[in-house]
């Protein structure tokens, strides 16, 4: 009966537009959803503790805002949602401290998360925590099974492996062959009613700061053609003009 | 100035050409580093040669047989010098960097597209912003491919280290890719299809100009819906792979942005798409407003006669 944990972190919704303000980026107009790939984290915990029993906790790292995409986890069936209060920015190396020690605290013996947030698209959360840990760590799952210890479909080499982890690991999540459940009503009350753990941890000073945003460079306007004639030009430029071929 | 060390990007138990991308990464620090080549057999680090190292150690360990985090970080921690590490930016070798960065207590900067003085450059919102940051002492850093051109030169002399991992996960089944085509991930070139290919019957045509050229074939998520035939592994974008190719051609694909999040930074960009106003013009070197139908067979033949 494992006890469970699932990461899910707040980012802005993947449709939004990126505003840059100054040297930062101005998130204040966009909607803000829990990150694509946590919905998969959480429906792979979900399936665990269906298989082998035990409980699921959704953890995030956040100011209050976040208490949103903790309560959407728990519409659509995790048992607990905690909030490590925190706000600003953190490198890899403060915010793997603090989850470390929240998962700890927790008495976690299995943790989920996404295979890489649609904010950083870093992927360093999942076996960075693992190492802190001392656990093992698989990254990329398409799938997993549960009976008979935990089994993860994950890339290996030029393919796919079938990778065996003995508990406790960290196991990142891709979209795979799981479909993401969606909250029923019932899951919605409950969610109204829940209230978020908070948990106060002491975050360690960053030792990267973030000096500037900026809006990736301008491309200079493409040429465009019309008709399919125009494909042999083309191929032609791609190799004399880009020397791409 | 803390020393550079650089962790060879390795493919099948070789070291693979963009080390040497790497290489030149890691020379913005200061000297010609030293190259870590994480190998089963030490003559695999004979492929680091050449390639601008100052130094170069063959890690040798039954733990780098087939990639395990745990295995992988503390086989090569006990054998990597102190100092700031660069390591390629590969899923396998993000995931590397991030244990081992863990390990030491290092902060982990990933896909990093621009290094100066101590200020590293990397994309963020899926490529819609970037984002530098500076550090305060040594990081892992990981670069993308295509970025730094490679360096050359250097040290042919190979130090073996024998060294031992915590393996802590075992494989049971390793699957054949679905198809022996190139991995999107890993092409220089990648064609891509979208709905607008109509049927999954289409994507031959795709396939015969990827087989002429040297691409990997790939798709947009509305493909890999719509289609049991084209597997995910296919997909480009937001929840599919992020590739960084020289060439990407995107074939009746709209430009939706998660499409765009998974390739935007592609060197250059061709589109053919026969509505004039999809936004995926927006984003492209160069257009072509016609449809597959019309476009591709004259594609083909041309780069047919081009590549002799
Ligand atoms: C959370 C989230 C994540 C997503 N992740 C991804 C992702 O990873 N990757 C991804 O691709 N999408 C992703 N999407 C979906 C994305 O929003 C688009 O729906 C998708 O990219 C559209 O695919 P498409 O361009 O192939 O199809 P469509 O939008 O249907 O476009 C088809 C195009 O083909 C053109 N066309 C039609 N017939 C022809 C012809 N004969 N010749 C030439 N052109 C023709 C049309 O003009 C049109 O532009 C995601 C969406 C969400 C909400
Ligand atoms: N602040 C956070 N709180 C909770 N989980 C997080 C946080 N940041 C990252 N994660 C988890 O780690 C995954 C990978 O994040 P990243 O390493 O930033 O790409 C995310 O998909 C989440 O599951």
């Amino acid at each position: 009966m494992p006890n469970i944990i699932v990461l899910v972190k707040q980012v802005p919704d993947t449709n939004a537009k990126i505003a840059v303000n100054g040297d930062r980026v101005d998130l204040s107009a966009v909607k803000m959803v829990m990150s694509p790939y946590d919905e998969f984290a959480v429906e792979t915990a979900l399936q665990h503790r269906e298989a082998a029993g035990g409980e699921v906790t959704a953890l995030t790292v956040g100011g209050a805002g976040s208490d949103k995409i903790l309560k959407d986890a728990k519409a659509i069936g995790v048992d607990r949602i905690v909030r490590v209060a925190a706000e600003g920015e953190m490198d890899s190396n403060a915010l793997q401290t603090v989850l470390a020690q929240a998962v700890t605290e927790l008495g976690g013996e299995m943790v989920y998360c996404g295979k890489a947030a649609a904010d950083t698209g870093a992927g360093s959360t999942g076996p960075g925590l693992a190492e802190r840990l001392g656990w093992a760590s698989i990254s990329n799952a398409i799938s997993a099974s549960f009976d008979g210890g935990l089994s993860v479909v994950a890339p290996n080499g030029a393919g796919n492996a079938n990778v065996q982890a003995p508990l406790p690991a960290v196991v990142s999540c891709d979209k795979g062959a799981f479909k993401v459940r969606k909250p029923n009503v019932k899951g919605i009350m409950q969610a109204k009613k829940a209230s978020v753990e908070v948990l106060s941890i002491e975050v360690p000073a960053s030792a990267v700061s973030i000096v500037a945003h900026a809006l990736p460079p301008a491309k200079p306007a493409g040429k465009t053609y019309n008709g399919g004639e125009a494909a042999a030009e083309v191929a032609q430029l791609l190799r004399d003009e880009a020397n791409v071929l | 100035m803390t020393q550079t060390i650089v962790i060879a990007e390795m493919n099948n138990n070789a070291v693979h050409p963009s080390t040497a991308e790497l290489i030149a990464a890691a020379m913005t620090f200061g000297d010609a580093p030293t190259v870590i080549v994480p190998c089963t057999e030490a003559a695999a680090a004979d492929g680091a040669a050449n390639m601008g190292a100052g130094s170069i150690i063959a890690a040798k360990s039954a733990a780098f047989a087939h990639y395990d985090a745990s295995g992988w970080a503390s086989a090569l921690d006990a054998v990597t010098p102190q100092g700031t590490l660069i390591t390629g930016a590969s899923s396998q070798s993000k995931d590397l960097a991030a244990r081992i960065a863990a390990r030491r207590g290092l902060a982990v900067i990933q896909d990093a597209v621009a290094i100066e003085g101590n200020n590293v450059t990397s994309p963020v919102y899926s490529g819609k912003a970037m984002q530098t940051v500076a550090l305060a002492g040594p990081a892992v850093i990981s670069v993308r491919s295509n970025v730094f051109p490679p360096a050359s030169g250097g040290a042919s002399e190979v130090n073996v280290l024998d060294t031992e991992g915590n393996v802590a996960t075992s494989v049971t089944e390793f699957m054949a890719r679905a198809s022996e085509r190139l991995d999107v991930g890993e092409a220089n070139i990648v064609i891509s299809g979208g709905r607008g290919m109509g049927s999954p019957d289409n994507f031959v045509h795709l396939e015969a100009i990827a087989d002429t050229i040297g691409a990997a074939v790939g798709a947009s998520r509305a493909a890999v819906d719509t289609w049991e035939a084209i597997p995910h592994a296919m997909q480009v974008g937001q929840t599919g792979k992020t590739v960084n190719p020289s060439l990407y051609i995107a074939v009746g694909i709209s430009g939706a942005i998660q499409h765009l999040a998974g390739m935007r930074s592609s060197k250059y960009i061709v589109a053919i798409n026969k509505d004039a106003d999809a936004p995926i013009f927006q984003h492209a070197d160069y257009g072509i407003v016609a449809t597959w139908e019309e476009a591709l067979p004259v594609l083909h033949t041309t780069l047919k006669s081009m590549m002799g």
